[in-house]
């Protein structure tokens, strides 16, 4: 198939950018959107023009790296998918696609579709991990987990961090992957000696990156590869100001 | 961790537009309630208001309260509208709504247009400033403040009417996103009610759109009065 891309270009963080309108032609369908995006690239390298810079790594789903929005939606219009599992076959020939970055302050562009996701790895830094002495793994059966709580853990867990949320987001809030985050932890025996320092640590980083506050749009809930669900975010309000207003008990 | 340091938080400044919200929207149903004895007839609405007037001292501290509460709503309001217009310098070029709601969307217009008729309505119904039926200050054959006479004239007086149905319209638009809203921001919203929560604010938005709106269309239509 022949397609029309409108893709956001911008040479550099300081370069103001533009959309580009590239035509793209010997595209089938069982071809993944990335692997279209190859296929400008080497037709571009071949005309002697420089290539569309995008994300990717794992391209199988789950590392988080991909990161556009296609039409308007992060990821592209197939729901529960990433843009690197989004196939070709959501698009017809003829089709017009408009591709942009992930749009965020705390997302600085570095060129074209690459963003900076650094805000992500210092919230993790501020307290998303559990802190363990070193030495050999305990039994595996020595921490009872209730099935519930594992599921829900599981359920938080799925999170690859890439970002939809905050670009799905009107107000470019980060409350679904902080709170993805937390949840995942707050569910688990480990993460019960660090929990209200979590809570705090991790949401005064969120503030401080220039993340916006959550208004319960749930557009982060309706892009979010992994179909995590907003009542996270609820979950993560209370651990806040529970842990905020009654830090002792 | 100090309530003011939570309250500079975004979580903070959401919570506490959310805890302001339900003081304002109990306040707008217990109104909505008294208001009702319109149609009870002059004497239990004009009972209802002396009522009120007696209370004297308490009544101010309710006003001052509830003003107080309006304040904070709205400080908290711009708080986060500023936070959330920073945190997207660079718009795109398409962007698609997948779940967001009409009402979502337009919270900040919704609020500034309650603002105004909130203005608009105390100067009409409590001040008498604005008065376009002149029967504000008038008693009944008791001395009390006719207060059925006033609201019969005021909304017998149709632009008045159009005036409250649209912002009876607009406060239901708002109460909508933000009665279900706070739910989950003050962390109530669960998977297992979440579905429940999410139809509080359309419910309750509908039961004040209803009420509210009855009095003064059945005023206008001659029902009533």
């Amino acid at each position: 198939m022949k397609l029309t891309l409108h893709v956001w270009r911008q040479a550099g963080p300081q370069d103001r950018g533009r959309m580009e309108m590239l035509q793209v032609d010997g595209i089938t369908s069982d071809m993944s959107f990335l692997e279209m995006l190859d296929k400008a690239n080497e037709d571009l390298i071949h005309d002697g023009k420089e290539p569309v810079a995008f994300d990717h790594d794992c391209r199988e789903g789950i590392c988080g790296t991909c990161s556009m929005v296609i039409d308007g939606v992060a990821h592209g219009p197939q729901e529960g998918t990433t843009t690197c599992q989004l196939h070709m076959r959501a698009f017809k020939d003829g089709d017009s696609i408009h591709i942009e970055p992930f749009r965020s302050r705390a997302f600085p562009v570095i060129k074209d579709l690459v963003v900076d996701r650094g805000s992500f790895d210092r919230i993790i830094a501020a307290g998303g991990y559990v802190s363990v002495n070193t030495g050999s793994a305990q039994d595996a059966n020595n921490l009872p987990v209730r099935k519930k709580d594992a599921d829900m853990a599981m359920d938080a867990a799925a999170c690859i961090g890439c970002g939809a949320c905050v670009a799905s987001c009107p107000n470019g809030s980060a409350m679904l992957f902080v709170a993805a985050k937390m949840g995942h932890l707050a569910h688990l025996p480990q993460g019960q000696a660090e929990r209200k320092e979590r809570a705090l640590s991790m949401v005064a980083q969120m503030d401080a990156e220039g993340f916006g506050a959550c208004s319960n749009h749930y557009e982060c809930e309706a892009v979010c590869p992994k179909e995590i669900p907003a009542t996270f975010i609820g979950s993560m309000n209370r651990e806040f100001l529970k842990s905020s207003l009654c830090p002792d008990s | 961790m100090s309530i003011g340091t939570t309250l500079k938080s975004s979580i903070g400044a959401k919570a506490l537009m959310a805890v302001t919200g339900i003081i304002l929207v109990l306040f707008v149903i217990g109104h909505m309630l008294g208001n009702l004895q319109v149609y009870l007839g002059a004497d239990a609405l004009n009972a209802y208001a002396a009522k009120l007037q007696s209370l004297g001292p308490l009544l101010w501290v309710i006003r001052l309260v509830l003003l107080g509460t309006f304040l904070a709503h709205i400080i908290a309001a711009i708080r986060v509208v500023k936070l959330n217009r920073a945190a997207r310098p660079v718009a795109y070029h398409q962007q698609k709504d997948q779940a967001t709601t009409f009402a979502a969307r337009t919270m900040w217009v919704s609020g500034v247009l309650i603002l105004l008729f909130a203005i608009y309505h105390v100067l009409h119904l409590t001040v008498g400033v604005v008065d376009p039926a002149g029967t504000y200050g008038a008693l009944d054959s008791e001395g009390r403040h006719d207060v059925y006479g006033m609201v019969i004239a005021g909304f017998q007086h149709w632009p008045t009417t159009a005036i409250y149905t649209v912002a009876m319209v607009v406060l239901c638009l708002h109460v909508s996103h933000g009665a279900s809203s706070m739910l989950q921001t003050l962390g109530l919203r669960r998977p297992g009610n979440a579905s429940g929560f999410d139809k509080v604010g359309p419910a309750l938005a509908i039961f004040l759109l209803i009420g509210n709106l009855s009095m003064p269309l059945s005023i206008l239509a001659g029902l009533v009065g």
